[in-house]
């Protein structure tokens, strides 16, 4: 997997590269899975917005060049050891569970938009407007940590 | 025609089994940890943050098809919602934490402590 290179590529820029292919794979489970709006949705938040932040920030500190002091080979050992049994204990976990049977009948058409739209706008209303609400508060945040100084 | 047909009205949640997107979500959630763990570049831990919460999505939308319920692609949105907002704020604290210490090495905050 690309996710890999993002942890282990030295130049930020190139990570933030190998995310782009990661997130593209992404949304071509989600294709495969159809869930086809929410593929497109997740390429232009993911690939079109965040990851252009990122680059913007990337470039607007000048990171471009792998300035990273090196770690304690020890600390780097011990997250790989870390993250290594995590993976163990998770797999070893889900492997052998059992799986609910299906009891819906397969319904081709879950990823439209109209049945999401319908989902989001029947059973989801609330929590739809905290969501805006959050991002508002968000985009004011960001703002105002974004400024040069606080009066 | 009709077999193209049928293959449209296919997934591949019916070929592969549930198990293959767990443990695909397993392996990505795990590297998004070992990012955060193994990285003192703060951009590098944010974008680690955002391959978990990838990997939580993948999983949410592999369920949602697998019982045939929308209910799970709708929790992505808010999902992606949240990383949105959460990328945001973040970068811009980043932003001026760099202002003032001219890196973005994470050890340096430990100066934050009283």
């Amino acid at each position: 997997m690309f996710g890999l290179m993002v942890v282990l590529s030295k130049n930020p820029i190139h990570s933030v590269l190998y995310l782009v292919l990661t997130f593209f794979a992404i949304a071509g489970h989600y294709v495969l899975l159809n869930a086809q709006f929410l593929a497109a949705v997740h390429i232009i938040v993911y690939a079109g917005a965040i990851m252009v932040l990122f680059l913007f920030v990337i470039m607007l500190l000048n990171l471009n060049k792998d300035t990273e002091p090196h770690k304690n080979i020890w600390l780097k050992l011990s997250a790989a050891v870390a993250a290594g049994l995590m993976l163990v204990v998770l797999v070893g976990s889900l492997k052998n569970a059992e799986m609910a049977a299906a009891t819906n009948a397969f319904n081709p058409n879950v990823g439209l938009i109209e049945n999401l739209g319908k989902t989001l706008f029947a059973e989801f209303l609330l929590p739809f407007e905290v969501a805006s609400l959050l991002l508002l508060g968000a985009m004011v945040g960001a703002v105002l940590l974004g400024k040069k100084s606080i009066k | 025609m009709e077999r193209v047909r049928e293959r449209l009205n296919m997934s591949a949640i019916q070929i592969i089994p549930i198990n293959w997107y767990i443990l695909l979500s397993a392996v990505l959630f795990t590297i998004g940890v070992l990012g955060v763990l193994f990285r003192r570049n703060a951009i590098i831990i944010f974008m680690s943050v955002e391959l978990m919460l990838n990997a939580v999505n993948l999983l949410l939308v592999a369920f949602s098809t697998y019982l045939s319920d929308s209910a799970g692609q709708v929790f992505v949105f808010f999902i992606m919602a949240v990383a949105a907002a959460e990328v945001a704020v973040g970068l811009a604290i980043l932003m001026s934490v760099y202002r003032n210490t001219m890196s973005t090495d994470i050890n340096i905050l430990s100066k934050l402590k009283g």
